[in-house]
Protein backbone atom coordinates (compact mmCIF):
# COMPACT_ATOMS: atom_id res chain seq x y z
CA UNK A 1 0.00 0.00 0.00
CA UNK A 2 2.95 2.30 0.45
CA UNK A 3 4.56 3.85 -2.58
CA UNK A 4 8.19 3.42 -1.55
CA UNK A 5 10.07 0.26 -2.48
CA UNK A 6 10.93 -1.26 0.88
CA UNK A 7 12.33 -4.58 2.02
CA UNK A 8 8.78 -5.74 2.50
CA UNK A 9 7.95 -4.88 -1.08
CA UNK A 10 10.96 -6.87 -2.24
CA UNK A 11 9.79 -9.94 -0.31
CA UNK A 12 6.33 -9.54 -1.78
CA UNK A 13 7.88 -9.22 -5.22
CA UNK A 14 9.75 -12.52 -4.88
CA UNK A 15 6.63 -14.16 -3.50
CA UNK A 16 4.60 -12.85 -6.45
CA UNK A 17 7.09 -14.10 -9.00
CA UNK A 18 7.14 -17.57 -7.46
CA UNK A 19 3.33 -17.74 -7.48
CA UNK A 20 3.33 -16.49 -11.06
CA UNK A 21 5.71 -19.25 -12.14
CA UNK A 22 3.63 -21.90 -10.41
CA UNK A 23 0.63 -20.45 -12.18
CA UNK A 24 2.29 -20.99 -15.54
CA UNK A 25 3.39 -24.60 -14.97
CA UNK A 26 0.43 -26.08 -16.91
CA UNK A 27 1.60 -24.19 -20.00
CA UNK A 28 5.12 -25.54 -19.55
CA UNK A 29 3.80 -29.09 -19.48
CA UNK A 30 1.63 -28.64 -22.52
CA UNK A 31 4.31 -26.91 -24.60
CA UNK A 32 7.23 -29.23 -23.94
CA UNK A 33 5.19 -32.39 -24.33
CA UNK A 34 3.62 -31.24 -27.56
CA UNK A 35 7.02 -31.55 -29.22
CA UNK A 36 7.95 -34.96 -27.75
CA UNK A 37 7.37 -38.35 -29.32
CA UNK A 38 4.64 -40.36 -27.60
CA UNK A 39 7.04 -42.72 -25.80
CA UNK A 40 8.97 -39.83 -24.26
CA UNK A 41 5.77 -38.39 -22.77
CA UNK A 42 5.02 -41.71 -21.11
CA UNK A 43 8.48 -41.99 -19.58
CA UNK A 44 8.62 -38.53 -18.00
CA UNK A 45 6.20 -35.72 -18.69
CA UNK A 46 8.19 -33.16 -16.70
CA UNK A 47 11.55 -33.60 -18.44
CA UNK A 48 12.88 -31.20 -21.04
CA UNK A 49 12.54 -32.84 -24.50
CA UNK A 50 15.61 -34.70 -25.74
CA UNK A 51 14.56 -34.15 -29.32
CA UNK A 52 11.99 -31.76 -30.70
CA UNK A 53 9.37 -33.43 -32.89
CA UNK A 54 7.21 -31.05 -34.86
CA UNK A 55 5.44 -33.72 -36.86
CA UNK A 56 2.74 -33.78 -34.15
CA UNK A 57 1.74 -30.31 -35.25
CA UNK A 58 1.79 -31.19 -38.95
CA UNK A 59 -0.47 -34.20 -38.41
CA UNK A 60 -2.95 -32.37 -36.22
CA UNK A 61 -3.06 -29.40 -38.58
CA UNK A 62 -4.30 -31.78 -41.28
CA UNK A 63 -6.62 -33.92 -39.17
CA UNK A 64 -8.61 -31.12 -37.56
CA UNK A 65 -8.32 -28.95 -40.68
CA UNK A 66 -6.98 -26.13 -38.57
CA UNK A 67 -7.19 -23.33 -41.16
CA UNK A 68 -10.86 -24.12 -41.75
CA UNK A 69 -11.72 -24.23 -38.03
CA UNK A 70 -9.78 -21.02 -37.42
CA UNK A 71 -11.58 -19.28 -40.28
CA UNK A 72 -15.00 -20.42 -39.01
CA UNK A 73 -14.24 -19.19 -35.49
CA UNK A 74 -13.00 -15.90 -36.86
CA UNK A 75 -16.04 -15.27 -39.08
CA UNK A 76 -18.46 -16.16 -36.30
CA UNK A 77 -16.69 -13.98 -33.73
CA UNK A 78 -16.25 -10.95 -35.99
CA UNK A 79 -19.78 -10.82 -37.37
CA UNK A 80 -21.42 -11.55 -34.03
CA UNK A 81 -19.43 -8.68 -32.56
CA UNK A 82 -20.36 -6.24 -35.31
CA UNK A 83 -24.03 -7.08 -35.03
CA UNK A 84 -24.08 -6.93 -31.24
CA UNK A 85 -22.33 -3.57 -31.14
CA UNK A 86 -24.79 -2.07 -33.65
CA UNK A 87 -28.05 -3.36 -32.23
CA UNK A 88 -27.18 -3.00 -28.55
CA UNK A 89 -25.71 0.50 -28.74
CA UNK A 90 -28.66 1.80 -30.77
CA UNK A 91 -31.23 0.26 -28.47
CA UNK A 92 -29.47 1.35 -25.29
CA UNK A 93 -29.10 4.94 -26.46
CA UNK A 94 -32.73 5.25 -27.52
CA UNK A 95 -33.95 3.65 -24.30
CA UNK A 96 -31.93 6.05 -22.14
CA UNK A 97 -33.00 9.08 -24.18
CA UNK A 98 -36.67 8.10 -24.09
CA UNK A 99 -37.41 7.94 -20.40
CA UNK A 100 -40.70 6.42 -19.39
CA UNK A 101 -42.35 3.30 -18.14
CA UNK A 102 -41.98 1.37 -21.36
CA UNK A 103 -38.22 1.84 -21.60
CA UNK A 104 -37.84 0.99 -17.95
CA UNK A 105 -39.80 -2.26 -18.14
CA UNK A 106 -37.98 -3.24 -21.32
CA UNK A 107 -34.64 -2.67 -19.64
CA UNK A 108 -35.60 -4.82 -16.65
CA UNK A 109 -36.68 -7.66 -18.97
CA UNK A 110 -33.44 -7.49 -20.94
CA UNK A 111 -31.29 -7.50 -17.85
CA UNK A 112 -33.11 -10.17 -15.87
CA UNK A 113 -32.67 -12.57 -18.79
CA UNK A 114 -29.00 -12.68 -17.84
CA UNK A 115 -29.91 -15.07 -15.05
CA UNK A 116 -31.46 -17.64 -17.42
CA UNK A 117 -29.02 -20.55 -17.72
CA UNK A 118 -28.34 -21.58 -21.30
CA UNK A 119 -29.55 -25.10 -20.53
CA UNK A 120 -33.01 -23.72 -19.87
CA UNK A 121 -33.47 -22.38 -23.38
CA UNK A 122 -31.27 -24.69 -25.44
CA UNK A 123 -33.81 -27.43 -26.01
CA UNK A 124 -36.67 -25.33 -27.43
CA UNK A 125 -34.11 -23.08 -29.14
CA UNK A 126 -33.13 -26.00 -31.34
CA UNK A 127 -36.76 -26.30 -32.38
CA UNK A 128 -37.11 -22.57 -33.07
CA UNK A 129 -33.77 -22.61 -34.88
CA UNK A 130 -34.84 -25.58 -36.98
CA UNK A 131 -38.10 -23.89 -37.97
CA UNK A 132 -36.35 -20.67 -38.93
CA UNK A 133 -33.56 -22.48 -40.78
CA UNK A 134 -30.84 -21.27 -38.41
CA UNK A 135 -29.37 -24.68 -37.64
CA UNK A 136 -26.29 -26.10 -39.30
CA UNK A 137 -25.34 -22.72 -40.71
CA UNK A 138 -22.82 -20.12 -39.65
CA UNK A 139 -25.12 -17.12 -40.28
CA UNK A 140 -27.75 -18.92 -38.20
CA UNK A 141 -25.30 -19.32 -35.33
CA UNK A 142 -24.35 -15.64 -35.59
CA UNK A 143 -28.01 -14.65 -35.32
CA UNK A 144 -28.28 -16.76 -32.17
CA UNK A 145 -25.29 -14.94 -30.70
CA UNK A 146 -27.13 -11.68 -31.40
CA UNK A 147 -29.99 -12.90 -29.24
CA UNK A 148 -27.82 -14.22 -26.40
CA UNK A 149 -25.41 -11.31 -26.40
CA UNK A 150 -27.95 -8.49 -26.29
CA UNK A 151 -28.63 -8.47 -22.51
CA UNK A 152 -25.05 -7.93 -21.36
CA UNK A 153 -24.04 -5.64 -24.25
CA UNK A 154 -27.14 -3.52 -23.84
CA UNK A 155 -26.64 -3.38 -20.09
CA UNK A 156 -23.09 -2.06 -20.54
CA UNK A 157 -24.11 0.52 -23.13
CA UNK A 158 -27.09 1.59 -21.04
CA UNK A 159 -24.89 2.37 -18.07
CA UNK A 160 -22.44 4.29 -20.22
CA UNK A 161 -24.95 6.38 -22.22
CA UNK A 162 -26.21 7.83 -18.94
CA UNK A 163 -22.82 9.46 -18.44
CA UNK A 164 -22.78 11.05 -21.92
CA UNK A 165 -23.93 14.70 -21.83
CA UNK A 166 -27.09 15.28 -23.84
CA UNK A 167 -26.38 18.91 -24.86
CA UNK A 168 -24.38 18.15 -27.99
CA UNK A 169 -27.11 15.86 -29.23
CA UNK A 170 -29.75 18.53 -28.67
CA UNK A 171 -27.85 21.21 -30.50
CA UNK A 172 -27.20 18.86 -33.39
CA UNK A 173 -30.89 18.03 -33.51
CA UNK A 174 -31.79 21.72 -33.57
CA UNK A 175 -29.38 22.16 -36.45
CA UNK A 176 -31.51 19.66 -38.33
CA UNK A 177 -29.55 16.46 -37.86
CA UNK A 178 -31.69 13.32 -38.05
CA UNK A 179 -31.82 10.82 -35.20
CA UNK A 180 -29.66 8.38 -37.10
CA UNK A 181 -27.23 11.15 -37.92
CA UNK A 182 -27.01 12.19 -34.30
CA UNK A 183 -26.45 8.65 -33.19
CA UNK A 184 -23.86 7.55 -35.70
CA UNK A 185 -21.97 10.84 -36.08
CA UNK A 186 -22.01 12.12 -32.52
CA UNK A 187 -23.06 9.53 -29.97
CA UNK A 188 -21.44 6.37 -31.28
CA UNK A 189 -17.90 7.81 -31.39
CA UNK A 190 -18.38 8.95 -27.79
CA UNK A 191 -19.27 5.39 -26.79
CA UNK A 192 -15.89 4.05 -27.90
CA UNK A 193 -14.56 3.06 -24.44
CA UNK A 194 -17.56 0.90 -23.68
CA UNK A 195 -17.62 -0.46 -27.24
CA UNK A 196 -14.10 -1.77 -26.65
CA UNK A 197 -15.28 -3.46 -23.45
CA UNK A 198 -18.32 -4.96 -25.15
CA UNK A 199 -16.20 -6.33 -28.00
CA UNK A 200 -13.64 -7.84 -25.62
CA UNK A 201 -16.19 -9.56 -23.41
CA UNK A 202 -18.15 -10.89 -26.37
CA UNK A 203 -15.01 -12.07 -28.16
CA UNK A 204 -13.79 -14.09 -25.18
CA UNK A 205 -17.22 -15.64 -24.81
CA UNK A 206 -18.01 -16.37 -28.46
CA UNK A 207 -14.55 -17.55 -29.48
CA UNK A 208 -14.44 -20.06 -26.63
CA UNK A 209 -18.09 -21.11 -26.64
CA UNK A 210 -18.59 -24.81 -27.01
CA UNK A 211 -22.17 -25.90 -26.33
CA UNK A 212 -24.08 -23.64 -28.72
CA UNK A 213 -21.89 -24.43 -31.76
CA UNK A 214 -22.02 -28.11 -30.76
CA UNK A 215 -25.81 -28.03 -30.93
CA UNK A 216 -26.13 -25.81 -33.99
CA UNK A 217 -23.31 -26.90 -36.30
CA UNK A 218 -23.38 -30.52 -37.45
CA UNK A 219 -21.15 -30.46 -40.55
CA UNK A 220 -17.45 -31.03 -39.93
CA UNK A 221 -16.80 -28.24 -42.44
CA UNK A 222 -18.47 -25.69 -40.15
CA UNK A 223 -16.65 -26.66 -36.95
CA UNK A 224 -15.14 -23.97 -34.72
CA UNK A 225 -11.84 -24.40 -32.89
CA UNK A 226 -13.33 -25.77 -29.63
CA UNK A 227 -15.46 -28.23 -31.60
CA UNK A 228 -12.54 -29.39 -33.73
CA UNK A 229 -10.36 -29.87 -30.65
CA UNK A 230 -13.00 -31.83 -28.76
CA UNK A 231 -13.83 -34.09 -31.70
CA UNK A 232 -10.11 -34.74 -32.01
CA UNK A 233 -9.97 -35.87 -28.40
CA UNK A 234 -13.04 -38.02 -28.78
CA UNK A 235 -11.40 -39.79 -31.72
CA UNK A 236 -7.88 -40.14 -30.41
CA UNK A 237 -8.32 -40.62 -26.68
CA UNK A 238 -5.03 -40.61 -24.83
CA UNK A 239 -3.00 -39.82 -27.95
CA UNK A 240 -1.29 -37.15 -25.90
CA UNK A 241 1.46 -36.30 -28.40
CA UNK A 242 -1.02 -35.11 -31.00
CA UNK A 243 -3.61 -34.05 -28.45
CA UNK A 244 -1.27 -31.53 -26.86
CA UNK A 245 -0.28 -30.15 -30.24
CA UNK A 246 -4.00 -29.70 -30.95
CA UNK A 247 -4.41 -27.86 -27.65
CA UNK A 248 -1.51 -25.55 -28.38
CA UNK A 249 -2.95 -24.77 -31.81
CA UNK A 250 -6.34 -24.22 -30.23
CA UNK A 251 -5.25 -21.74 -27.57
CA UNK A 252 -2.61 -19.83 -29.54
CA UNK A 253 -4.91 -17.46 -31.49
CA UNK A 254 -6.81 -16.22 -28.45
CA UNK A 255 -3.63 -15.89 -26.37
CA UNK A 256 -2.04 -13.78 -29.12
CA UNK A 257 -5.20 -11.67 -29.21
CA UNK A 258 -4.94 -11.23 -25.47
CA UNK A 259 -1.23 -10.39 -25.35
CA UNK A 260 -1.64 -7.74 -28.03
CA UNK A 261 -4.61 -6.09 -26.39
CA UNK A 262 -4.00 -7.03 -22.77
CA UNK A 263 -4.02 -3.46 -21.49
CA UNK A 264 -7.42 -2.79 -23.05
CA UNK A 265 -8.74 -6.20 -22.11
CA UNK A 266 -7.93 -5.91 -18.43
CA UNK A 267 -9.18 -2.33 -18.29
CA UNK A 268 -12.29 -3.30 -20.23
CA UNK A 269 -13.10 -6.19 -17.91
CA UNK A 270 -12.65 -4.01 -14.86
CA UNK A 271 -14.92 -1.24 -16.13
CA UNK A 272 -17.39 -3.75 -17.53
CA UNK A 273 -17.90 -5.46 -14.21
CA UNK A 274 -18.06 -2.38 -12.08
CA UNK A 275 -20.57 -0.43 -14.15
CA UNK B 1 -68.93 41.11 -23.76
CA UNK B 2 -69.81 37.74 -24.96
CA UNK B 3 -67.10 35.17 -24.78
CA UNK B 4 -66.21 33.70 -28.07
CA UNK B 5 -67.55 30.22 -28.25
CA UNK B 6 -66.31 28.14 -31.03
CA UNK B 7 -69.05 26.10 -32.57
CA UNK B 8 -67.82 25.51 -36.06
CA UNK B 9 -64.85 23.48 -37.16
CA UNK B 10 -61.62 23.97 -35.27
CA UNK B 11 -59.58 26.83 -36.59
CA UNK B 12 -57.07 25.73 -39.18
CA UNK B 13 -54.26 26.83 -36.94
CA UNK B 14 -55.21 24.55 -34.04
CA UNK B 15 -56.05 21.72 -36.39
CA UNK B 16 -52.61 21.90 -37.92
CA UNK B 17 -51.00 21.76 -34.53
CA UNK B 18 -52.92 18.62 -33.61
CA UNK B 19 -51.96 16.91 -36.83
CA UNK B 20 -48.29 17.71 -36.48
CA UNK B 21 -48.37 16.54 -32.90
CA UNK B 22 -49.94 13.26 -33.93
CA UNK B 23 -47.54 12.95 -36.82
CA UNK B 24 -44.66 13.71 -34.51
CA UNK B 25 -45.74 11.08 -32.03
CA UNK B 26 -46.12 8.52 -34.78
CA UNK B 27 -42.73 9.43 -36.14
CA UNK B 28 -41.01 9.18 -32.78
CA UNK B 29 -42.63 5.82 -32.20
CA UNK B 30 -41.23 4.73 -35.53
CA UNK B 31 -37.70 5.86 -34.68
CA UNK B 32 -37.99 4.19 -31.28
CA UNK B 33 -38.88 0.96 -33.05
CA UNK B 34 -36.06 1.41 -35.54
CA UNK B 35 -33.50 1.81 -32.76
CA UNK B 36 -34.77 -0.67 -30.21
CA UNK B 37 -36.54 -3.08 -32.54
CA UNK B 38 -33.61 -5.14 -33.86
CA UNK B 39 -32.18 -5.85 -30.42
CA UNK B 40 -35.62 -6.66 -29.06
CA UNK B 41 -36.48 -8.92 -31.99
CA UNK B 42 -33.36 -11.09 -31.74
CA UNK B 43 -33.71 -11.21 -27.98
CA UNK B 44 -37.37 -12.27 -28.11
CA UNK B 45 -36.89 -14.93 -30.78
CA UNK B 46 -33.66 -16.42 -29.44
CA UNK B 47 -34.19 -16.19 -25.70
CA UNK B 48 -37.70 -15.35 -24.56
CA UNK B 49 -39.68 -17.48 -27.01
CA UNK B 50 -37.60 -20.61 -26.29
CA UNK B 51 -37.84 -19.88 -22.58
CA UNK B 52 -41.65 -19.75 -22.72
CA UNK B 53 -41.76 -22.85 -24.92
CA UNK B 54 -39.54 -24.55 -22.36
CA UNK B 55 -42.03 -23.82 -19.62
CA UNK B 56 -44.71 -25.44 -21.79
CA UNK B 57 -42.61 -28.50 -22.76
CA UNK B 58 -41.76 -29.13 -19.14
CA UNK B 59 -45.38 -30.20 -18.70
CA UNK B 60 -45.25 -32.65 -21.60
CA UNK B 61 -43.67 -36.00 -22.36
CA UNK B 62 -42.22 -34.75 -25.66
CA UNK B 63 -39.24 -36.72 -26.95
CA UNK B 64 -37.87 -33.96 -29.17
CA UNK B 65 -38.70 -35.62 -32.47
CA UNK B 66 -42.31 -36.78 -32.43
CA UNK B 67 -44.99 -34.43 -33.73
CA UNK B 68 -47.27 -35.51 -30.90
CA UNK B 69 -46.69 -33.50 -27.76
CA UNK B 70 -48.60 -35.04 -24.88
CA UNK B 71 -49.54 -32.94 -21.87
CA UNK B 72 -48.65 -34.72 -18.63
CA UNK B 73 -49.14 -31.98 -16.06
CA UNK B 74 -46.70 -32.08 -13.16
CA UNK B 75 -45.62 -35.63 -13.96
CA UNK B 76 -42.05 -34.60 -14.92
CA UNK B 77 -41.59 -32.49 -11.82
CA UNK B 78 -42.94 -35.28 -9.65
CA UNK B 79 -40.53 -37.71 -11.24
CA UNK B 80 -37.58 -35.39 -10.64
CA UNK B 81 -38.38 -35.00 -6.97
CA UNK B 82 -39.28 -38.59 -6.18
CA UNK B 83 -37.48 -40.83 -8.62
CA UNK B 84 -34.31 -39.33 -10.08
CA UNK B 85 -31.26 -40.06 -8.03
CA UNK B 86 -28.76 -39.00 -10.67
CA UNK B 87 -30.33 -35.56 -10.91
CA UNK B 88 -30.36 -35.20 -7.16
CA UNK B 89 -26.72 -36.27 -7.02
CA UNK B 90 -25.72 -33.86 -9.76
CA UNK B 91 -27.50 -31.10 -7.86
CA UNK B 92 -25.61 -31.96 -4.70
CA UNK B 93 -22.34 -32.03 -6.61
CA UNK B 94 -23.04 -28.67 -8.26
CA UNK B 95 -24.04 -27.01 -5.00
CA UNK B 96 -21.00 -28.31 -3.12
CA UNK B 97 -18.79 -27.37 -6.02
CA UNK B 98 -20.30 -23.89 -6.13
CA UNK B 99 -19.52 -23.21 -2.46
CA UNK B 100 -15.97 -24.53 -2.65
CA UNK B 101 -15.22 -22.84 -5.97
CA UNK B 102 -16.66 -19.46 -5.00
CA UNK B 103 -14.79 -19.29 -1.70
CA UNK B 104 -11.45 -20.44 -3.08
CA UNK B 105 -11.41 -18.42 -6.28
CA UNK B 106 -12.42 -15.25 -4.47
CA UNK B 107 -9.82 -15.76 -1.74
CA UNK B 108 -7.11 -16.26 -4.33
CA UNK B 109 -8.38 -13.44 -6.54
CA UNK B 110 -8.52 -11.02 -3.61
CA UNK B 111 -5.09 -12.18 -2.44
CA UNK B 112 -3.63 -11.51 -5.89
CA UNK B 113 -5.26 -8.09 -5.91
CA UNK B 114 -3.73 -7.17 -2.54
CA UNK B 115 -0.36 -8.42 -3.73
CA UNK B 116 -0.52 -6.41 -6.94
CA UNK B 117 -1.68 -3.35 -5.06
CA UNK B 118 1.81 -3.15 -3.56
CA UNK B 119 4.34 -1.20 -5.62
CA UNK B 120 5.85 -4.27 -7.29
CA UNK B 121 8.08 -3.74 -10.31
CA UNK B 122 6.65 -6.84 -11.97
CA UNK B 123 3.09 -5.75 -11.30
CA UNK B 124 1.98 -5.57 -14.92
CA UNK B 125 3.61 -8.83 -15.92
CA UNK B 126 2.09 -10.66 -12.98
CA UNK B 127 -1.32 -9.21 -13.75
CA UNK B 128 -1.04 -10.59 -17.28
CA UNK B 129 0.16 -13.97 -16.02
CA UNK B 130 -2.68 -14.35 -13.54
CA UNK B 131 -5.23 -13.34 -16.13
CA UNK B 132 -4.11 -15.59 -19.01
CA UNK B 133 -6.14 -18.70 -18.08
CA UNK B 134 -9.29 -16.62 -18.53
CA UNK B 135 -8.86 -16.14 -22.22
CA UNK B 136 -8.77 -19.88 -22.85
CA UNK B 137 -12.13 -21.56 -23.07
CA UNK B 138 -13.23 -24.02 -20.40
CA UNK B 139 -13.20 -26.92 -22.83
CA UNK B 140 -9.53 -26.59 -23.81
CA UNK B 141 -8.57 -25.81 -20.22
CA UNK B 142 -10.19 -29.06 -19.15
CA UNK B 143 -8.16 -31.05 -21.65
CA UNK B 144 -4.96 -29.27 -20.61
CA UNK B 145 -5.57 -30.09 -16.97
CA UNK B 146 -6.55 -33.63 -17.70
CA UNK B 147 -3.01 -34.06 -18.97
CA UNK B 148 -1.53 -32.26 -15.96
CA UNK B 149 -3.45 -34.41 -13.49
CA UNK B 150 -2.79 -37.69 -15.24
CA UNK B 151 0.77 -37.28 -16.52
CA UNK B 152 2.20 -34.06 -15.12
CA UNK B 153 1.32 -34.66 -11.47
CA UNK B 154 2.61 -38.22 -11.70
CA UNK B 155 5.97 -37.01 -13.00
CA UNK B 156 6.26 -34.36 -10.31
CA UNK B 157 5.27 -36.99 -7.76
CA UNK B 158 8.04 -39.31 -8.89
CA UNK B 159 10.56 -36.50 -8.79
CA UNK B 160 9.65 -35.01 -5.43
CA UNK B 161 7.97 -37.93 -3.66
CA UNK B 162 5.22 -35.60 -2.41
CA UNK B 163 2.02 -37.52 -1.74
CA UNK B 164 -0.19 -34.74 -3.07
CA UNK B 165 1.01 -35.36 -6.62
CA UNK B 166 0.79 -39.12 -6.38
CA UNK B 167 -2.94 -39.26 -5.75
CA UNK B 168 -5.23 -40.74 -8.41
CA UNK B 169 -6.41 -37.25 -9.28
CA UNK B 170 -9.26 -37.90 -11.67
CA UNK B 171 -9.91 -41.49 -10.70
CA UNK B 172 -11.38 -40.96 -7.26
CA UNK B 173 -14.59 -39.17 -6.29
CA UNK B 174 -13.06 -36.82 -3.73
CA UNK B 175 -9.93 -35.92 -5.65
CA UNK B 176 -11.87 -35.48 -8.89
CA UNK B 177 -14.13 -33.01 -7.07
CA UNK B 178 -11.16 -31.02 -5.82
CA UNK B 179 -9.50 -31.35 -9.20
CA UNK B 180 -12.35 -29.46 -10.83
CA UNK B 181 -12.28 -26.88 -8.04
CA UNK B 182 -8.54 -26.35 -8.62
CA UNK B 183 -8.95 -25.86 -12.35
CA UNK B 184 -11.94 -23.55 -11.91
CA UNK B 185 -10.03 -21.45 -9.39
CA UNK B 186 -6.99 -21.37 -11.67
CA UNK B 187 -9.16 -20.07 -14.46
CA UNK B 188 -11.37 -17.60 -12.62
CA UNK B 189 -9.23 -16.05 -9.88
CA UNK B 190 -7.39 -13.82 -12.35
CA UNK B 191 -10.70 -12.37 -13.48
CA UNK B 192 -11.72 -11.72 -9.90
CA UNK B 193 -8.31 -10.16 -9.28
CA UNK B 194 -8.95 -7.60 -12.03
CA UNK B 195 -12.22 -6.52 -10.43
CA UNK B 196 -10.72 -6.36 -6.94
CA UNK B 197 -7.70 -4.39 -8.20
CA UNK B 198 -10.00 -1.82 -9.80
CA UNK B 199 -11.89 -1.51 -6.52
CA UNK B 200 -8.72 -1.23 -4.43
CA UNK B 201 -7.47 1.57 -6.63
CA UNK B 202 -10.60 3.50 -5.74
CA UNK B 203 -9.79 3.42 -2.02
CA UNK B 204 -8.66 6.82 -0.79
CA UNK B 205 -5.06 6.62 0.35
CA UNK B 206 -5.33 9.46 2.83
CA UNK B 207 -7.94 7.48 4.72
CA UNK B 208 -5.50 4.61 5.14
CA UNK B 209 -2.70 6.90 6.15
CA UNK B 210 -4.85 8.57 8.78
CA UNK B 211 -5.76 5.19 10.22
CA UNK B 212 -2.13 4.12 10.21
CA UNK B 213 -1.11 7.25 12.11
CA UNK B 214 -3.77 6.34 14.64
CA UNK B 215 -1.92 3.07 15.09
CA UNK B 216 -4.07 0.68 13.09
CA UNK B 217 -2.36 -2.56 12.07
CA UNK B 218 -2.41 -3.87 8.51
CA UNK B 219 -5.01 -6.41 9.50
CA UNK B 220 -7.26 -3.74 11.00
CA UNK B 221 -6.80 -1.61 7.90
CA UNK B 222 -7.85 -4.54 5.75
CA UNK B 223 -10.85 -5.72 7.74
CA UNK B 224 -12.13 -2.43 9.12
CA UNK B 225 -11.49 -0.05 6.23
CA UNK B 226 -10.53 -1.64 2.94
CA UNK B 227 -13.01 -4.52 2.82
CA UNK B 228 -16.02 -2.44 3.92
CA UNK B 229 -15.13 0.18 1.33
CA UNK B 230 -14.94 -2.24 -1.55
CA UNK B 231 -17.97 -4.37 -0.69
CA UNK B 232 -19.56 -3.59 -4.08
CA UNK B 233 -16.69 -5.47 -5.70
CA UNK B 234 -17.47 -8.47 -3.52
CA UNK B 235 -21.10 -8.32 -4.59
CA UNK B 236 -20.08 -8.45 -8.24
CA UNK B 237 -17.43 -11.12 -7.81
CA UNK B 238 -19.72 -13.37 -5.81
CA UNK B 239 -22.51 -12.92 -8.30
CA UNK B 240 -20.21 -13.78 -11.20
CA UNK B 241 -18.56 -16.78 -9.56
CA UNK B 242 -21.83 -18.21 -8.25
CA UNK B 243 -23.47 -18.12 -11.65
CA UNK B 244 -20.35 -19.39 -13.42
CA UNK B 245 -19.89 -22.26 -10.97
CA UNK B 246 -23.56 -23.20 -11.09
CA UNK B 247 -23.56 -23.38 -14.87
CA UNK B 248 -20.30 -25.30 -15.19
CA UNK B 249 -20.35 -27.43 -18.32
CA UNK B 250 -17.38 -27.21 -20.75
CA UNK B 251 -14.68 -27.59 -18.14
CA UNK B 252 -16.53 -30.46 -16.53
CA UNK B 253 -17.12 -32.23 -19.86
CA UNK B 254 -13.48 -32.19 -20.90
CA UNK B 255 -11.88 -32.70 -17.50
CA UNK B 256 -13.80 -35.61 -16.02
CA UNK B 257 -16.77 -36.05 -18.34
CA UNK B 258 -18.85 -36.30 -15.15
CA UNK B 259 -16.94 -39.33 -13.88
CA UNK B 260 -15.86 -41.35 -12.02
CA UNK B 261 -19.28 -43.02 -11.76
CA UNK B 262 -21.17 -39.77 -12.42
CA UNK B 263 -19.80 -38.37 -9.14
CA UNK B 264 -18.76 -35.08 -10.79
CA UNK B 265 -21.71 -34.69 -13.10
CA UNK B 266 -22.92 -31.10 -13.00
CA UNK B 267 -26.58 -30.18 -13.41
CA UNK B 268 -25.80 -28.69 -16.81
CA UNK B 269 -24.37 -32.01 -18.03
CA UNK B 270 -27.27 -33.94 -16.54
CA UNK B 271 -29.81 -31.78 -18.40
CA UNK B 272 -27.83 -32.02 -21.62
CA UNK B 273 -27.73 -35.80 -21.44
CA UNK B 274 -31.38 -36.12 -20.51
CA UNK B 275 -32.45 -34.09 -23.51
CA UNK B 276 -30.02 -34.99 -26.23
CA UNK B 277 -28.82 -38.47 -25.33
CA UNK B 278 -31.87 -39.98 -23.62
CA UNK B 279 -34.21 -38.00 -25.90
CA UNK B 280 -36.45 -36.99 -23.03
CA UNK B 281 -37.03 -33.35 -23.90
CA UNK B 282 -39.99 -32.97 -21.61
CA UNK B 283 -38.09 -34.21 -18.58
CA UNK B 284 -34.97 -32.31 -19.63
CA UNK B 285 -36.81 -29.00 -19.88
CA UNK B 286 -38.54 -29.59 -16.54
CA UNK B 287 -35.10 -30.05 -14.99
CA UNK B 288 -33.84 -26.94 -16.73
CA UNK B 289 -36.76 -24.88 -15.42
CA UNK B 290 -35.98 -26.02 -11.88
CA UNK B 291 -32.34 -25.20 -12.56
CA UNK B 292 -33.33 -21.70 -13.65
CA UNK B 293 -35.37 -21.18 -10.49
CA UNK B 294 -32.50 -22.30 -8.26
CA UNK B 295 -29.93 -20.13 -10.06
CA UNK B 296 -32.27 -17.13 -9.96
CA UNK B 297 -33.09 -17.59 -6.27
CA UNK B 298 -29.46 -18.13 -5.27
CA UNK B 299 -28.07 -15.15 -7.15
CA UNK B 300 -30.90 -12.87 -6.01
CA UNK B 301 -30.43 -13.81 -2.37
CA UNK B 302 -26.70 -13.32 -2.66
CA UNK B 303 -27.01 -9.90 -4.27
CA UNK B 304 -29.62 -8.85 -1.70
CA UNK B 305 -27.49 -9.98 1.24
CA UNK B 306 -24.26 -8.36 0.07
CA UNK B 307 -26.08 -5.20 -1.08
CA UNK B 308 -27.55 -4.82 2.38
CA UNK B 309 -24.08 -4.99 3.86
CA UNK B 310 -22.94 -2.32 1.42
CA UNK B 311 -25.56 0.13 2.64
CA UNK B 312 -24.59 -0.40 6.26
CA UNK B 313 -20.96 0.22 5.44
Amino acid sequence: MGNRYTKRTFVLEIFGIVIGLIFLIPFYFVLINSVKPFAAILIDAAAWPKEFVFSNYAKVWEIINFPRAFWNSLVITVFSNIGLVIISSMAAWKMVRTPGKFSKILFVIFVSAMVIPFQTVMIPLMKVGGTLGLTNSIPGLIIMYFGFGVPLSLFLYHGFVKTVPIEIEESAMIDGCSQFGVFWRIVFPLLKPITVTVIILNTLWIWNDYLLPLLVLQDAELRTIPLAASSFFAQYTKQWDMGLAALVLGITPIIIFFLFLQKHIIKGIASGSIK
Amino acid sequence: MEPKIQTGPVSPDVQMKAVTKKKFKYKSLLTYAAFVGPALLFFLVIQILPFLMGVYYSFTSWNGVSSVVEWVGFENYKKIFTDDKTFFNSFMFTTKFMFAAVIISNLIGFGFALLLNAALKTRNILRTVFFIPNVIGGLLLGFIWQFIFVKGFASIGNMTDIGFFKMPWLGDETTAFWGIVIVFAWQISGYMMVIYVAALQGVDNSLLEAARIDGASNWTLLTKIIIPLILPAFTICFFLTISMAFKIFDLNISLTGGGPFNSTQSVAINIYQEAFQNNRYGLGTAKSILFFVVVAVFTTIQVMVTKKKEVQA
